[in-house]
């Protein structure tokens, strides 16, 4: 029998010496509850599944020349990463409860932390959340216990899906929840200043945004602060090797989605939500957190900390319901983030928004497409006009022919029908992106 | 150790991002770039490969040895499923892809993973449908939770509470606050089951559900569960199965079949996926009939063609709690896992893990205390009150566990118990290692009364002694700034 170890003889000797029959074992579960036959079918040998799902995997496209981003981007990931976070040292252990046996996922945990501040250039972070989109929930939760408010407004600009999960959690928390249009591919400064007031908990924004566009969001730090309120900003952490921090612009908290830091996009996750904020909050931050502090004899160590906001030694007073982080990819993303280390990630960044750069440069030579926002600046991803009525019959024709172009605005937002969202990563060669623009040339 | 910042050299590389083919260099105007790069390491491939696997050193997990841990389910991960996880097929798919028109057809293979399970799960839990969303167990409760909202408010229900028993995890009466609502706290009676009467007492107009793990985290069956259920159902409540204990029911009982209207999964527990350090995990939500137009936003649905597609058209739906379709490479682990296992394995886990759990108990109840002694199902849980009296605490026998090379129980849970040592031994754990264990804990037994002092400066073996948890909470110290 797979992965049971005992033989029929021990376990007779077993419930012998535990004065048990086998029928003893079940016998508290009264008759009338007991369930038929499972009809699982017979079990597979691992030669058999793993032609069975090699079979499934080839069902899947995995081969397409990527331009889709929205938020989850196809970045490389060097071996050493995988490698790493694949022993099993780390990824069969349980969350870090007992810390002289887990020094290894606390102090990895902790440097992940401190990769994290140093990345967004804040000053606490915690040990990660389950993924972008839950982060900003979690974001503006805790922005309404900081400032005791419950009005937030949220540029229409952040991506769609986050917009979406924020709005199903917090139907039932008696939350105003105030969208802006954004204007011209940014958030729209006069619209949050006209909505923005004494009962505003936080100001939600993401740079770049869901549009690509880059933003400096300084001056929203500032009239957030003049009202009492927090500002909240999701970012994308590889845009972070060259672009203008959250912490610069004087971000309360700054969260994101941290897929990009050396985890596949895997059909959705597992992926990572990081936060982090100004030590005057982290009492009020979710999630779990390790600290660095000694033992008896002075040395470092680490361990979980602040526990008590947490859901098992505050239960239903906790901060948050969660229970754990996302460890092993926290660990991926320290490990990837420590490969490239300084001027890795700076050079990572520039290349996808050279090359970026290169794209855009390239299908603007195509007849009739234009540049949505002429006037705005972006990082790895921008969005195109196609002078076609439909965005969605390109993308399908680019697909048929192995491209998968980007991303049909039209899906979540209004009037942009013809809109595509582009993604270039350092993965897409001067080849591929040649050859999107020459398929698209003749796909229109 | 040093931290991996301390080891940057300046100019040291490990992995060059750049290619040469292009050359258009993008100038994003400075207002919008940082002023300096991120003051990460700079170190060699080498460099960082030493470190990790000198933390991996420092870590205990089910593959270093027997690793105990109540209520967790610590049980064996099989390599083929990580294997498998990495097959291009699932490892590069982007989540957008069905999205885009025409993309459905591109990902079926995934589609057809998550609509198997889905199906696997119903049978083996009784329910009527599944979503594979939640990120983890208590994000499946808290998922569970605003169904039972949805679900009140769609019939014009004035709910306000969810009753929770004492022995309940944490997350229970988290998840039911954070979703809106008051949580009452219903005590366990003398035989350490929630006490009916004083359900029956807590019982009105006003819940919206009672929410119960079971077994329950003592690891006892409660044999008047039905009627607790039916309790539950004549005020219009509905019923919650918190699944963290669910290895124990396997193919002998199903949630949906005693009345439960609501369950999660941790595929992390019961399913053999990796608990990695504290997650990913995954916690699928599955409902009774009446609740399937609540479920998130997307569904899984088929064609007549034997396609798959995903329903987001659905007015009732809570909406989105995740971006996409869960924990998708958690969920293909426990796919494949549930298909080695077929009806048999699935029986052989719970008789083994049942088995395995009443063994170590039967040997080590003249040992320690044994606040409730019937038949245990997965695990069980002792007081280290007897041991406590001579200054050695559960918390001492922990440590101690440490430096004899076990992972220790679950300790100072469930609240209820004094000193508790919560034991789930899972039922991948061979007759010799339970042994091993409980001629450990006989040891320390011994000790506790012949040399306590012995136990309490334990552990002696690990690369640290016992931390100082004061001065990481009152100075906290949460991350290396330049």
């Amino acid at each position: 029998m797979p992965f049971i170890a005992n033989t029929d003889k021990q376990r007779e000797q077993m419930l012998n010496e535990s004065g048990m029959s086998a029928e003893d074992l079940f016998a508290d579960i009264p008759a009338d509850l007991r369930c038929n036959r499972l009809q699982i079918g017979r079990g597979l040998s691992e030669q058999e599944v793993r032609r069975h799902m090699a079979a499934l995997s080839d069902k899947n496209a995995s081969g397409l020349i990527s331009f889709l981003g929205g938020g989850f981007y196809d970045h490389f990931v060097p071996a050493a990463v995988e490698a790493m976070a694949s022993r099993s040292e780390f990824y069969t252990a349980y969350t870090p409860y007992q810390p002289e046996a887990s020094q290894g996922t606390l102090q990895a945990i902790y440097e992940y932390q401190s990769a994290i501040c140093r990345l967004t250039e804040m000053e606490v972070a915690n040990a990660s959340l389950y993924d972008g989109g839950t982060a900003v929930y979690e974001a503006v939760m805790m922005a309404m216990r900081i400032t005791g408010r419950n009005r937030v407004i949220v540029d229409e600009a952040v991506n769609p899906v986050y917009r979406k999960i924020l709005r199903s959690y917090t139907t039932n928390l008696g939350i105003e929840f105030v969208q802006t249009s954004w204007h011209d591919g940014g958030a729209d400064r006069e619209k949050i200043a006209a909505e923005l007031n004494d009962q505003t908990a936080a100001i939600v924004v993401q740079n770049p945004n869901f549009f690509g566009c880059l933003d400096d969001f300084a001056d929203l730090a500032d009239a957030a602060h003049k009202h009492g309120a927090l500002l909240i900003v999701s970012c994308y952490p590889i845009s972070l090797g060259m672009v203008r921090t959250p912490g610069q612009m004087g971000a309360d908290i700054v969260v994101g989605e941290g897929q990009s830091l050396g985890l596949a996009l895997a059909f959705g996750g597992p992926y990572l939500g990081f936060m982090a904020t100004r030590k005057k909050f982290v009492r009020k931050m979710p999630g779990r957190v390790v600290g660095r502090t000694v033992d008896s004899e002075g040395r470092d160590g680490f361990v979980l900390t602040l526990q008590t906001r947490e859901q098992h030694i505050r239960r239903e007073k906790a901060m948050s319901n969660i229970c754990t982080n996302e460890g092993l990819c926290a660990l991926t993303a320290t490990i990837y983030l420590s490969l490239l280390g300084k001027e890795g990630l700076r050079e990572l960044a520039q290349t996808c928004a050279d090359k970026a750069n290169y794209a855009q440069k390239r299908l603007l030579e195509i007849p009739g497409v234009t540049t949505h926002f002429p006037n705005r600046w972006y990082f790895n991803e921008f969005v195109l006009r196609l002078p076609v009525a439909s965005a969605q019959r390109v993308i399908r024709r680019l697909l048929e022919r192995g491209i998968s172009a980007g991303f049909p605005l039209s899906r979540y937002y209004d009037d942009m029908e013809n809109s595509l969202l582009v993604a270039v990563t350092e993965k897409r060669t001067k080849e591929q992106i040649d050859l999107l623009a020459h398929t698209l040339e003749v796909s229109l | 150790m040093k931290l991996i910042f301390e080891k940057s050299v300046p100019g040291r590389r490990a992995y060059r991002p750049a290619d040469d083919d292009i050359d258009a260099p993008a100038r994003i105007p400075k207002n919008f770039l940082r002023d300096r790069p991120a003051a990460l390491p700079e170190l060699s491939e080498l460099d960082v490969v030493r470190h990790f696997t000198e933390l991996s050193n420092r870590n205990f997990g089910v593959d270093t040895g027997f690793y105990p841990l109540g209520s967790c389910t610590m049980k064996y991960n099989p390599k083929v499923t990580e294997r498998i996880s990495h097959y291009p097929g699932f490892v590069h798919l982007h989540p957008l892809l069905p999205q885009l028109p025409g993309g459905e057809m591109l990902v079926q293979g995934a589609l057809a993973v998550l609509h198997d399970i889905d199906m696997m799960l119903r049978e083996i839990c009784g329910m009527a449908a599944f979503t594979m969303q939640p990120l983890a167990g208590a994000h499946g409760e808290l998922t569970g939770a605003m169904i039972i909202a949805a679900y009140h408010a769609d019939k014009g229900n004035d709910k306000t509470t969810i009753l929770i028993p004492d022995s309940a995890h944490g997350t229970n009466p988290a998840s039911a606050a954070i979703a809106g609502y008051d949580v009452q706290t219903v005590p366990s009676d003398d035989t350490g089951v929630m006490d009916i009467d004083a359900l029956a007492e807590a019982m009105n107009d006003k819940v919206a559900a009672v929410m119960l793990t079971c077994p329950n985290t003592l690891g006892l069956f409660n044999p008047r569960i039905k009627e607790l259920c039916k309790m539950a159902h004549d005020v219009d409540a509905l019923v919650y199965y918190d699944g963290a204990n669910l290895n124990a029911l396997l193919g002998r009982c199903r949630p949906g079949d005693i009345g439960f209207d609501l369950v999660h999964v941790n595929l992390h527990k019961t399913f053999a996926t990796p608990h990695g350090g504290g997650g990913p995990g995954a916690g699928p939500v599955g409902v009774c009939e009446k609740l399937i137009p609540y479920l998130p936003t997307s569904v899984i649905a088929d064609k007549p063609d034997g396609s798959y597609w995903l329903d987001y058209d659905r007015p009732k739906s809570i909406g989105y709690i995740a971006p996409f379709y869960g924990n998708f490479a958690v969920i293909l682990k426990a796919y494949i896992y549930t298909l080695m296992l077929g009806t048999d394995g699935l029986e052989r886990v719970s008789q083994n893990a049942v088995l395995n759990a009443n063994y170590v108990k039967e040997k080590l109840k003249a040992h320690f205390d044994l606040p409730f002694g019937q038949t245990c199902k997965h695990e069980f849980v002792l007081s280290a009150s007897r041991q406590a009296k001579n200054g050695v605490r559960a918390m001492d026998i922990a440590k101690a566990l440490i430096d004899r090379g076990f992972h220790p129980p679950t300790v100072y849970f469930p609240l209820i118990v004094p000193e508790a040592m919560m034991i789930e031994p899972t039922e991948t754990e061979s007759k010799e290692t339970l042994d091993t264990f409980i001629a450990a804990m006989i040891e320390i037994a011994e000790l506790a009364q012949s040399n306590p002092e012995e136990l309490t400066g334990c552990p002696r073996t690990t690369p640290v002694g016992r931390l100082d948890e004061t001065l990481a909470a009152r100075k906290p110290d949460l991350a290396s700034l330049e």
